[in-house]
């Protein structure tokens, strides 16, 4: 074909791509979408296939088989496991107005220069090398395409003036708006339509060599098994096999949403989390068709050109070609043009970002000559420094590919860049969900991942492009055997790719977590560990969040602001910031939270650490140091101390109140007693005094009375004036027992004679009704110290209540007396009425009769057993009573003999 | 709760993708015609992305709803 055809419709497919963009970005402000937002992401997604894949994967799967998948299985996994991971980065990503991964990384850590910086380079090392393979495909399937030669003469090439329109069509739709958080419409729509252009090519390609030239699957696979080298590709051979399918899917799977263009339309360009529930199957379909025809088209290639000498490469190109299909090759051609344009137009703007705002700005910011450049038109600078990066980029790709791929094979740059961004993966999984990582940790994983990386990878193709000698290879680094590169420390059986995937990422991860459990994060670390892990919790108040103490006069907050995002814009985004946070943005000097959120909001144009510098450099910032904060936490920690007092104070006023409460209660109770008690003597004294002044008013009116009569009242007012004196006897007896005013006699005595001699003196009154008083007392009872007289009476008290309650004429007493355990212990029994259960506590209480009125007035004074209760208790003995109701009682007291 | 269950299928998807299972397809044999291990990683393939894309969908859809 002529090549001046073939370069008008490169250049007008660029010019649709233009067209597309333009429309795109004029539709945006409308905010209408043609194919529906969620779609676009996903295409934009596929990106990620680029014209490595287009016509790279034929040639993998020639070589390699089935392998070729592993880099589209892996995205595919991870794509379905990564909701919440892809969630959670889109999420920091749009609080901390992330630009790129180099920003997202150097952000986490502290906002720290030395690894944005570090970041960027591994970027540029992995990304250059990579536009540079894009670059030569176009440059291959042109020249495969119209038969001519690649020139030396570069201003013959055509491939360095379409390497200047994607300058151009970058710097246009990727520089339009400085503010690289507000997202690149027009670039991603074009991605979009680009990504649908490659897969519809791709799978006509595919219908043409599977349907036309052959006749289905079936017959493919059918003249395929007739090449021997063919079917090799049918299985996966031998255990390395295996083992490179697991690491090759492992790597496919991390390194998928680190390379700066994944980064960039995976999460920077994302305008709405929702967008992820349709990419994470639409995606993956995408994959799977746009790999559906790669083993038919293998197979037919190697099939057809088993004679002739085809790079596998280019079967895609060839094969129409071959069967003078020349539409169709235009087709492909197109496919594979769009999916280098694709990926070069991305990755570069990802890279320019990063370049410009973690290389070039903080230089620009740190020289003081350009500062006043700086501050004549700030927007402008940052928009020419990015225009400036994006030309350096495409074109250091382009010198790429013209001087070094002859020296270097391109086959592996793929993977190779793979390794390398998969660098970045302990970084971002720890920095997400890990709040310990710091900064060192991070600074010495993502070195030693480096540094393996190049060790096994870079070293060895060195070697073949004979820079350096290829001893290193059989003898090892330094003659050291177990430093050869494709064998480290030994480690045999290894495919290339997973042999530096493993170490580079055990070196790592390995360093990464031990340096960082060994070293301490800053304030600034720790603050946006925090903002990173906790981001569900905090994304809704990130505004408040951040270390800034600084002063900042608020014009010059607001200058800066208006430098960059124009003054209109700046005047709403203080009021409405104002307006959310209730803060006053009229004051002389800025809110700290202002300052913060200013911070922000230039992130999102100069990238977090030049943003940092240039608040910076207008506020006087006193970052707060360790021993402020030390302070800080101390004084909490002393308000915590004296709270945690004021805690136990309360704790014990409370008990004291209880304690008092309970007094008090008993006072009452006691006083309440007391009551009772005195209105039950007084009512005990009336009674008798009643019927005495009774009786002698009838002996003083009637003197007439028969000498009997006179008897007999006369006899019963002695009775009442015994009893009375008796029941006043008994009270102050009380009294004094329980004031403890009582003078116990203590001399040694025996109980069993105490007991004789009451039954003696109470045997009268027992035969009067009676009543059988039996005895069984112990002989063996000792002597002890008590008061007799005393003792006396606690018997006559038992005795004489037994009698009372038995039934006359029937009657049974039994006093038993026994010595057990050191205790004297006294029982007396009768066949009485008997106590009923709720009284028996109660009984021992004097007067217990007021407690309650419903008890049947026993005779007597109800003193007894209160008296005998307080005696037997001043010989520290104890007194109960068990019983039943109708079957009699049993008293019984126990003293104890020391 | 559907989540964790997109979460356990792209577990289970994650290992049936791999070695020791994807051994009992690693033969020399053809199914319809085509290698076993070819049939096999795509039929995984378009049921998980099925699967996924009617827990996705249906939360859509669910969100839609509630909205």
């Amino acid at each position: 074909m002529n090549s001046f055809v073939l370069g008008i419709i490169s250049i007008y497919y660029l010019g649709f791509l233009f067209l597309i963009a333009y429309w795109a970005e004029k539709k945006a402000k409308t905010k209408t979408s043609f194919f529906g937002n969620a779609n676009i992401y996903s295409l934009s997604l596929a990106v990620y296939c680029t014209a490595w894949t287009f016509y790279g994967s034929v040639g993998r799967a020639a070589t390699n088989g089935i392998d070729f998948l592993t880099v589209y299985v892996g995205p595919t996994i991870l794509m379905f496991l990564g909701y919440p991971i892809l969630i959670k980065i889109i999420r920091i990503s749009k609080t901390q107005r992330i630009t790129s991964i180099a920003d997202f990384i150097s952000s986490r850590y502290g906002k720290n220069r030395f690894l944005g910086v570090l970041i960027t380079i591994i970027c540029l090392l992995s990304g250059i090398p990579y536009i540079a393979l894009q670059l030569k495909a176009i440059s291959n399937s042109f020249e495969l395409l119209t038969n001519t030669p690649a020139t030396n003469n570069i201003f013959a090439d055509h491939t360095l003036y379409i390497a200047l329109l994607l300058v151009l069509f970058t710097i246009l739709f990727g520089t339009r708006n400085v503010e690289a958080t507000e997202r690149h419409k027009g670039m991603v729509s074009a991605i979009a339509v680009e990504s649908a252009i490659k897969l519809f090519a791709f799978l006509i390609i595919g219908v043409f060599v599977t349907y036309w030239i052959f006749d289905g699957f079936q017959d493919v696979f059918s003249k395929a098994k007739m090449i021997e080298s063919l079917q090799q590709t049918f299985t996966i051979k031998n255990e390395v096999g295996q083992s490179t399918w697991f690491w090759h899917i492992f790597l496919g799977m991390i390194a998928f949403l680190f390379l700066p263009r994944q980064f960039q339309v995976a999460v920077v360009e994302n305008e709405d989390e929702n967008h992820v529930s349709r990419a994470m199957w639409l995606f993956p379909l995408y994959m799977l068709l746009i790999n559906i025809f790669v083993i038919p088209i293998t197979m037919a290639g190697g099939f057809i050109f088993q004679n002739y000498t085809v790079n596998p490469d280019m079967y895609v190109l060839s094969l129409p070609i071959h069967f003078s299909a020349e539409f169709l090759a235009i087709i492909a051609y197109i496919g594979g043009f769009s999916a280098a344009t694709g990926m070069i137009i991305v990755e570069t703007i990802a890279i320019s970002v990063m370049v410009s705002n973690n290389l070039l700005m903080p230089i620009f910011l740190g020289i003081s000559k350009s500062k006043s450049l700086i501050n004549r038109n700030p927007k402008s600078f940052v928009q020419y420094i990015r225009r400036f990066a994006i030309g350096l980029i495409i074109i250091l790709g382009y010198f790429y590919f013209k001087f070094i791929t002859e020296k270097f094979s391109l086959v592996s740059i793929g993977m190779t860049s793979f390794v390398l961004i998969a660098q970045f993966a302990p970084l971002v999984f720890g920095g997400i969900f890990w709040k310990n990582g710091t900064q060192k940790g991070a600074v010495f994983g993502l070195i030693s991942g480096t540094i393996l990386w190049f060790f096994t990878l870079i070293v060895p193709s060195l070697v073949s492009s004979g820079v350096i000698s290829d001893s290193i290879m059989t003898n090892g680094f330094l003659g050291n055997s177990l430093l050869k590169p494709y064998e480290l420390f030994g480690m045999l059986g290894m495919e290339n790719i997973a042999h530096a995937t493993f170490w580079s990422l055990f070196f790592n991860l390995t360093l990464y977590i031990f340096v960082s459990l060994c070293t301490k994060q800053s304030v600034l670390e720790h603050n946006q560990a925090g903002v990173f892990v906790d981001v569900f919790k905090f994304s809704k108040v990130s505004e408040h969040l951040g270390v800034w103490r600084g002063k900042a006069l608020l014009s010059d907050i607001k200058s800066l602001l208006e430098s960059f995002i124009g003054k209109n814009r700046t005047d709403l985004v203080l009021k409405m910031f104002a307006v959310r946070n209730n803060v006053n943005v009229q004051t002389k000097y800025a809110d700290p939270q202002l300052v913060n959120y200013s911070e922000k909001l230039l992130a999102g144009i100069v990238g977090t650490t030049s943003a940092r510098m240039m608040v910076a450099s207008v506020a006087k910032e006193e970052e707060i140091s360790l021993d402020e904060v030390v302070e800080i936490l101390k004084k909490s920690q002393e308000l915590m101390a004296v709270n945690k007092e004021l805690n136990t104070k309360s704790q014990e006023l409370k008990l004291l109140t209880e304690q008092l409460q309970t007094a008090n209660n008993q006072l009452l109770l006691t006083d309440k007693l007391k009551d009772d008690f005195l209105s039950t003597v007084t009512h005990e004294i009336r009674t008798p005094l009643t019927a005495i002044k009774a009786l002698s008013e009838i002996l003083y009116d009637n003197t007439e009375l028969e000498l009997e009569e006179k008897q007999h009242f006369l006899n019963t007012i002695i009775k009442e004036t015994d009893r009375l004196s008796r029941l006043i006897n008994q009270v102050l007896d009380l009294e004094k027992l329980e004031s403890g005013k009582v003078n116990v006699v203590k001399e040694y005595i025996n109980l069993n004679e105490i007991i004789d001699e009451v039954v003696e003196s109470i045997a009268q009154l027992a035969k009067e009704k009676g009543i059988k008083i039996n005895k069984s007392l112990a002989n063996n009872l000792p002597d002890f110290q008590g008061d007799r007289d005393r003792l006396f009476q606690v018997m006559v008290n038992l005795l004489s209540n037994a009698i009372k309650f038995t039934n006359e004429g029937t009657g049974q007493i039994k006093i038993v007396a026994d010595f057990i355990n050191d205790n004297l212990q006294v029982n007396v029994i009768d066949d009485g009425s008997g106590i009923s259960t709720k009284y028996q506590e109660v009984i021992f209480e004097k007067f217990y009769q007021a407690h309650d009125q419903t008890v049947k007035k026993p005779q007597g004074s109800g003193l007894g057993l209160a008296i005998s209760k307080k005696i037997i208790e001043l010989h520290d003995g104890k007194i109960w009573v068990e019983s039943e109701e109708k079957k009699g009682s049993k008293f019984s007291f126990i003293i104890p003999v020391n | 709760m559907k989540q964790q269950k997109l979460v356990a299928i792209s577990i289970l998807i994650f290992c049936l993708f791999n070695f020791p299972i994807l051994s009992l397809f690693n033969k020399n044999q053809f199914l319809f015609g085509i290698p076993l291990i070819y049939f096999y990683v795509f039929a995984i393939w378009i049921i998980g992305i099925l699967i996924v894309a009617f827990f996705a969908e249906k939360r859509n859809i669910d969100r839609k709803i509630d909205e």
